[in-house]
């Protein structure tokens, strides 16, 4: 896989062969980082590292590198610091993963972001001034050569890492795998895929990826009630949440004891996506799992804490 | 062409208000196309301004100052007359209008894209003019007009089924449009090619030619 010197734990696990988990964390459109906070130290022990979105659904949120700056410095959990192309120009977001080097931070992805229409200002103007090809290729730049785009010496180190997203879901698949491809030469360090429920496309999508030297690490979203679940299998396209899965969980909807129906649909939760892990990790050449458990954090310790013991540092 | 769509008439009648003496002037190109400012929509204005107005010309290319010397030529005295001039013609032409008459000029017309006509009333964006064409390695799709995030090494994640999310899966990706296409030119290699960040400093500000 990679030769190149490892900067964050996250890739350090990788590359001692590791299977890693990593969790997620959204800042919300708030200044209080108490919540941020908590988030972090609810995965701590159990991922190597959170992602931190950057205006998921194009909504105005506080910003991703304070708070990933935040949950380093504060939990020590380390960041991915998520990256969208659609907020800022090649200027802004060559200032931010300088700011982001400076303040320590190791890991970022690079994501297109949702399209300004899904905003909660839809009236924004959408910038893509590059894309995310076109990120992975300056980042390769600050990191390899020190410069910028244009060749401008930069002082100091940068020691990132730039991680790339996968669509297992994608069809027609064949153009999303050649602009994986396109990615990967350009030197992508890892990559993190979008939302899967069902094993079949998945491990499809992990065979095609064999080709390439890339770490792979697949999405979950963990459901936190029937709704949730529901709108994946119904919203999403290409998702499709498995019909036993769902039929669990809306048994689940009608419980009243409020504590049993928490306690209920952790369980199935934990049992589904416990044998998801279980046969990724036993099946394929997946680098890890990321859990994206955004609003339902308190499933990522019952989820991991038995293979995290041995896949953390 | 140009694709333009009528302004509200509130909007119109808002704007015009102020003014007593009208002249209106349409297009004789583009809008004549798309059925916003030729003969009869300069009429139809005509009979929902009725009061102030002085008079109604559609000049052949409102855009071409040539052409307003040409076509307004025996309309001066109208010109000279009013106090405003509602344009039912694009930014362009209305621009030019003012540039000829010398008067207040009011947009009729909200000025679109420039598009493919399939049949009136079906316009599609098939330009964004930005000074650095790249159809021949794209299979003749423009990824700059048709991707909504004017990605040049599409598609992003958010295509199903070769439809955008944009619009609700209404709209084909343009990557897996160009995908389709260099696959059966036989030269995908262009697809999976590296496009680097573009130059965009000719569109960084207002654009001249000027030869002579």
């Amino acid at each position: 896989m990679m030769t190149r010197e490892a900067y964050s734990e996250l890739m350090k696990a990788i590359n001692a062969g590791r299977f890693v988990f990593t969790g997620e964390i959204e800042p919300l459109k708030t200044t209080d980082l108490d919540d941020v906070i908590r988030v972090a130290e609810a995965h701590k022990g159990y991922v190597v590292a959170c992602n931190v979105t950057d205006n998921p659904k194009a909504c105005a949120y506080l910003s991703s590198l304070v708070a990933s700056y935040v949950i380093q410095k504060e939990v020590g959990m380390e960041a991915v610091y998520q990256m969208t192309v659609r907020d800022r120009n090649r200027l802004a977001l060559f200032s931010d993963l300088l700011g982001a080097a400076a303040l320590g931070i190791k890991n970022v992805l690079a994501l297109s972001g949702d399209h300004t229409t899904y905003s909660d200002n839809p009236g924004a103007m959408p910038v893509f001034d590059i894309d995310t090809a076109q990120f992975v290729f300056m980042v390769r730049k600050m990191v390899d050569e020190g410069v910028d785009l244009e060749g401008n010496k930069i002082g100091g180190d940068v020691k990132l890492h730039v991680g790339i997203a996968g669509n297992p879901n994608a069809d027609p698949l064949e153009p999303e795998l050649l602009k994986i491809e396109r990615k990967i030469d350009l030197g992508a360090d890892f990559m993190q895929t979008q939302v899967v429920f069902e094993m079949e496309p998945t491990k499809r999508f992990l065979k095609e990826m064999e080709k390439f030297p890339i770490p792979v690490i697949v999405g979950i979203f963990p459901c936190k009630s029937y709704g949730v679940a529901k709108f994946f299998d119904e919203n999403i396209p290409g998702v499709s949440v498995p019909g036993q899965f769902l039929e669990k969980l809306k048994k689940i909807d009608n419980i009243e004891d409020k504590e049993l129906k928490k306690r209920s649909i952790d369980e199935v939760n934990v049992d589904y996506f416990t044998d998801f892990i279980k046969e990724i990790k036993k099946t394929t050449h997946a680098s890890g799992i990321h859990i994206m458990a955004v609003g339902y954090e308190r499933l990522v310790k019952p989820l991991v804490e038995d293979f995290s013991k041995q896949s953390l540092p | 062409m140009i694709i333009t769509k009528p302004k509200p008439l509130e909007r119109i009648l808002e704007m015009t208000e102020p003014f007593k003496r009208v002249l209106i002037v349409g297009c004789g190109t583009c809008a004549t196309e798309v059925q916003t400012g030729g003969d009869k929509q300069v009429k139809e204005m005509a009979e929902k301004l009725k009061g102030k107005v002085v008079g109604t010309v559609v000049v052949e290319s409102p855009c071409d100052l040539r052409i307003d010397r040409r076509d307004l030529k025996g309309s001066r005295k109208l010109v000279d007359e009013s106090d405003a001039v509602l344009a039912l013609c694009c930014g362009a032409g209305a621009q030019t209008l003012m540039d000829y008459t010398g008067k207040i000029i009011i947009p009729g017309l909200d000025t679109l894209f420039v598009g493919k006509i399939e049949r009136i009333g079906n316009y599609y964006e098939r330009c964004r003019a930005c000074a650095d064409c790249v159809l021949f390695e794209t299979g003749g799709i423009c990824p700059i007009a048709r991707c909504a995030k004017g990605l040049l090494n599409g598609p992003c994640g958010g295509q199903a089924d070769g439809k955008c999310e944009v619009g609700e899966y209404t709209h084909d990706c343009a990557w897996v449009l160009a995908y389709n296409a260099l696959k059966d030119q036989g030269r995908l290699d262009l697809f999976t090619q590296f496009r680097p960040p573009r130059d965009r400093s000719a569109k960084a500000q207002p654009q001249e030619i000027v030869t002579r």
